[in-house]
């Protein structure tokens, strides 16, 4: 029998890690440890000699990764980019996912499939929630534009919040902008003037 | 008309002003295009993005397409180098206890020459000096590597180097990861001005003429779409030419300090880009001149023989066969099209694609096919030369 992959997962933030490696381990058999602290993240791989690597894509640190690929003798120099010239696109669709696997050169590529498979899927999960985040604060933003805007209307016109926020909208189509935009123009006027 | 949309990746650095001079200052859309400015987070994913077609064209370190090329790292997609984007433009520094090591030994931090500042620094260090780098693949790299073995202290082998992203580059000395560290602007001034480091020389000390960063694209890219090339290569180029005009500096730092390109104060930007620069917290100025070039001395040109110097440099370290690399190094930089994309223009390109390196002495007129090219110092501190044809 051959002995499980040992992966190692660089992932600063606890709970992604924790997801992370559940996924793997609903994919197969693997020995799995975190690596939380970005600092001499090479030193740390090479004493543990990880048969792959799993790191975000976003993560600067990666280019630490890179020392790896120049250590050692050429046998059990553990490079390569992720899935070393795999045949089947993996390398591409990681990519894509924002996911690295560095892993042994030489290995089978049968052997990683499952690995970067769980692993895809979990990035491009976290991948949606990213931009679900930065949505959902970009909307949080412009409501208390929009907001701020309707007050100083409401007080220099003597109106009430429904009408403030009609002439904000009726400025928006007339000038065929979007309502955040006319109410973040007014806030940063209403600054100007002081 | 409508442009054609090209995107690019950068890494957030002062020497990616080309690529973002050529969108902002319209040189792109009168080329009719448009660049897509993606920003990179580490020099490994960018190589990555171009390799897999997630960019057109990719500012990169000068030496990663030549290690691609000869195998070492990377997913070996076959990259080309079709300009050159910036020549010099890196610090080497120290953190505080290192510096004040210095000048208790009598160094006055003259920030010139390369082997006092050297010889000090070999003197000061106490133990293996631990160094910085942005990345295994990169001048920085091989300039620390040339200078401290030239004097003595043979590198890789007696020091250790470190890969550190250039923005974490502060973090790692205040945390004692290292002493010293070797890192393109603004990120060497950006430590000084968090006060854990102090400034030692200008990597032009050491290599008066060093190909920084280029302009990289794939290989098939560069045959199946020769016109978008042609039009990319132009725009930068006059990107450059704007660049190099000291009247440019000021409007220059305030659109790289914008927050989706370098989001840094412009102040701290002007240093590398006036070649003005703080050594210290305690205000020291040194002024660098050609601190960083765009445009002098035919700056854009991917010359052969600086990618054999590269590929060489390379494979001594790697133990690769040294005529195979050298061959390999030289075809990633293609003067060849870098000269067909700026035909017509008036660019005053070398009709030669292969120089000495480091002979060039005084300022020197040299053939071009049009105008008048005045190729300036390119010297090694140690006045050795590189001779492609003799290697």
């Amino acid at each position: 029998m051959t002995r499980p992959l040992s992966i190692i997962i660089v992932e600063p933030d606890r709970d992604r890690a924790l997801l992370i490696i559940d996924s793997l381990q609903a994919a197969g058999d693997f020995d799995i440890q975190v690596i939380a602290e970005p600092t001499s993240l090479a030193r740390q791989i090479q004493a543990r000699q990880p048969d792959v690597v799993l790191i975000d894509i976003e993560n600067p640190s990666r280019d630490m990764l890179e020392e790896l690929a120049l250590a050692s003798g050429p046998e059990e120099r553990p490079v390569a980019m992720f899935v070393d010239r795999s045949p089947e696109g993996l390398s591409s669709a990681a990519i894509e996912a924002g996911v690295s696997a560095y892993v042994v050169d030489g290995m089978q590529p049968q052997r990683i499939k499952p690995v970067l498979d769980a692993a895809i899927t979990r990035f491009r999960m976290f991948q949606r929630m990213r931009t679900e985040l930065a949505e959902t604060k970009r909307a949080l933003e412009e409501r208390k534009v929009i907001d701020r805007a309707k007050g100083m209307l409401m007080k220099a016109r003597g109106i009430g919040e429904d009408e403030a926020y009609a002439l904000l909208r009726k400025t928006a189509m007339d000038q065929g902008k979007r309502v955040a935009d006319v109410a973040q123009a007014l806030v940063t006027a209403a600054g100007l003037l002081g | 008309m409508s442009l054609t949309p090209l995107s690019v990746g950068f890494m957030p650095l002062v020497d990616a002003a080309p690529l973002i001079v050529a969108q902002e200052m319209g040189f792109a859309a009168e080329e009719g295009i448009a660049l897509d400015l993606k920003r990179a987070p580490s020099w490994s994913s960018l190589r990555d993005m171009l390799s897999f077609g997630k960019v057109a064209a990719a500012h990169m370190l000068s030496p990663v397409p030549v290690a691609n090329a000869l195998g070492l790292g990377g997913a070996g997609a076959p990259l080309s180098v079709v300009s050159v984007l910036s020549v010099n433009g890196n610090v080497i520094g120290v953190n505080r206890d290192l510096a004040r090591r210095l000048r208790d030994g009598g160094h006055d931090f003259g920030f010139r020459d390369a082997r006092a500042a050297g010889e000090a620094l070999i003197a000061a260090a106490q133990g293996r000096l631990r160094i910085g780098v942005p990345f295994p693949f990169s001048m920085h790299a091989e300039l620390v590597f040339y200078w401290l073995s030239a004097l003595g202290l043979p590198a890789p082998q007696s020091v250790d180097i470190r890969t550190v992203p250039p923005p974490l580059m502060g973090d790692a000395i205040r945390a004692g990861e290292i002493d010293a560290f070797c890192v393109g602007e603004p990120w060497g001034s950006q430590a000084v001005e968090n006060g854990v480091g102090e400034l030692l020389l200008p990597c032009n000390a050491i290599w008066a003429f060093a190909p920084e960063k280029v302009l990289a694209v794939r290989r098939d890219w560069a045959s199946e779409e020769s016109a978008l090339l042609g039009r990319l290569v132009r725009a930068v180029w006059r990107a450059g030419r704007w660049l190099g005009d000291p009247a440019s500096r000021i409007l220059t730092a305030e659109i790289l300090s914008r927050p989706g390109h370098l989001n840094l104060p412009p102040d701290i930007l002007d240093r590398a880009l006036s070649g003005r620069l703080v050594l210290s917290s305690r205000g020291e100025e040194r002024l660098v001149p050609g601190f960083v070039e765009f445009h002098r001395s035919a700056a854009t040109f991917p010359w052969r023989s600086q990618a054999e110097w590269l590929g060489l440099q390379l494979a001594a370290r790697t133990g690769l066969d040294r005529s195979v690399a050298q061959a390999a190094a030289a075809s990633v930089f293609r003067s060849d099209l870098h000269r067909l994309a700026l035909r017509g223009l008036p660019a005053a390109l070398p009709t030669a694609s292969s120089k000495i390196e480091g002979a060039v002495e005084t300022d020197t007129a040299v053939a071009t096919e049009a105008g008048r090219l005045i190729l300036q110092p390119d010297q090694f501190f140690d006045g050795r030369i590189f001779d492609p044809d003799a290697a």
